[in-house]
């Protein structure tokens, strides 16, 4: 079952019902006890970074994800903010703290240059990394919707899943073990959107070794 | 690279699909329900539903029509038409809206573009402007879908909305709406000139032709049009084809 995470930051019914197509079990939970017993998340989200994160705290949300991303690993999709807010910082109005899973700065466009209209909207072209599971699928499309005014700038650039041209190469996903996020929506995106989703929904990420050690951060952030 | 839209508009009256002319004399144009699901399947770019006549009733009307669509169609929707509040705003978006379009509140509420845009994100309002000439020929806001004409000049008025945090521009001309004889074309250029956010072109597409001219000439992000797919033969994919040959990045299937 997924449990598609509910932090009264939009969309998620949209999600829901782009799972239950491709024929798996979706929730829409804030509960700590759904979301534990899930075997996948995804992290919806449309809105500003700061109230996101706050939302997070308040239904005291941060410390279970971070139990089950960092510890439990359990694989996790995030969309538009909810990729954002796996960043470890953000300067959408302000300096705010992210998740930080992929240590990455969340920035804004630069300033509107045309023909490059901020926010960015609409049908644009990714071009995946190689060997990326989540884009195996894909034929010749490769557009998908984005709607955005701020993109994620990860610190390694071998986290980078898909980049994006908009004035400037921007990174339109990011993957990291168990963590697949982009910045587009997957399901608004029609048959790529959804060929995505299902890569990620049937993706299992290799299991780890017996008596490997959990990445280092895990002990930083408990 | 950023394609061009190409966005049929579906007009809502108590739930039904409707076009007019000039924003009267409307005609009963089918279920929106089943129109998106055409749509949809044509790999259109985006849709937007706006309720040209909001009452209590007919927002949840909207809201059914919404949560249907979204059961089936994976693609972008911008919806508007009696949004008023935050909670208005936050409820559309949950229920699967992208962004929400602001047309009377923005003039009457614009502390409702900037609460919108500092809580959701400037990226999903949309400020839409109806405007007509009035008798001296100068161009005026006009708000509750064509009843009211303001003294508000709409490119001062998109300004300061641009400055209050609005992401995008639906900027409709209503003595062209319906006619189908091209859009506002002077206005348009002179709007998408003027602001940094995407601007969508509405009222008046009646040739192929038009929808390239507000592309290209007026440099507008997206084409919005409904006559146009309702009373000819005319299609999206016709659209995208003939854009295409033009040489104009549009996405198509």
């Amino acid at each position: 079952m997924i449990a598609i995470i509910d932090y009264g930051m939009g969309n998620v019914f949209s999600v829901k019902n782009a799972c239950e197509f491709l024929g798996e079990e979706a929730i829409v939970t804030r509960n700590p006890g759904e979301i534990a017993r899930s075997d996948r998340l995804i992290l919806p989200g449309v809105g500003a970074f700061g109230e996101a994160m706050e939302n997070l705290r308040d239904l005291n949300l941060v410390t279970l994800l971070h139990e089950e991303v960092l510890q439990k690993k359990k694989p996790i999709l995030g969309i538009c903010l909810g990729m954002q807010l796996m960043a470890s910082q953000s300067v959408e109005k302000g300096n705010h703290g992210g998740l930080g899973w992929v240590a990455a700065k969340v920035v804004r466009f630069p300033r509107s240059s045309f023909p490059f209209r901020v926010p960015h909207v609409g049908w644009n072209e990714i071009s995946p990394r190689p060997n990326v599971p989540f884009f195996a699928n894909l034929k010749k499309d490769r557009n998908v919707y984005f709607v955005h005014s701020y993109h994620l700038v990860p610190e390694n650039n071998h986290e980078i899943a898909a980049t994006c041209s908009y004035g400037i190469e921007f990174c339109a996903s990011v993957w990291k073990e168990n963590i697949f996020a982009t910045q587009f929506h997957p399901e608004k995106s029609q048959n790529v959107g959804l060929s995505i989703l299902e890569s990620f929904l049937e993706w299992s990420p290799p299991s780890r070794k017996p008596g490997e050690l959990a990445s280092t951060g895990v002990e930083e952030i408990a | 690279m950023l394609k061009k839209r190409i966005i049929p508009m579906l007009l809502l009256k108590e739930g039904r699909m409707v076009k007019g002319k000039r924003f009267a004399n409307f005609r009963d144009v089918g279920n929106p329900v089943t129109a998106a699901r055409v749509y949809n399947s044509q790999k259109v770019d985006e849709l937007i539903f706006l309720d040209i006549e909001p009452s209590t009733s007919s927002r949840e009307s909207v809201k059914q029509i919404i949560r249907s669509v979204g059961e089936e169609c994976f693609m972008p929707l911008t919806v508007g038409g009696g949004v008023r509040t935050l909670e208005d705003f936050h409820e559309l978006l949950q229920l699967g809206a992208d962004k929400v379009s602001l047309n009377t509140a923005a003039v009457k509420t614009p502390s409702l573009v900037r609460e919108g845009a500092r809580r959701f994100g400037d990226q999903c309002v949309v400020v839409s402007v109806d405007y007509k000439r009035d008798p001296s020929g100068k161009r005026k806001v006009v708000i509750e879908s064509g009843k009211k004409t303001l003294d508000l000049d709409p490119l001062d008025h998109i300004l300061r909305c641009v400055e209050l945090g609005a992401g995008e521009i639906l900027l409709t001309s209503i003595d062209h709406e319906g006619e189908m004889e091209g859009y506002d074309f002077p206005f348009l250029q002179q709007v998408a000139s003027r602001v940094p956010v995407p601007v969508i072109a509405s009222g008046g597409a009646g040739k192929l032709e038009h929808f390239e001219k507000a592309l290209v000439e007026c440099d507008c992000s997206a084409v919005g049009a409904g006559s146009i797919f309702h009373f000819t033969d005319q299609s999206p994919i016709k659209v995208r084809y003939y854009l295409t040959v033009q040489n104009l990045a549009v996405r198509v299937k």
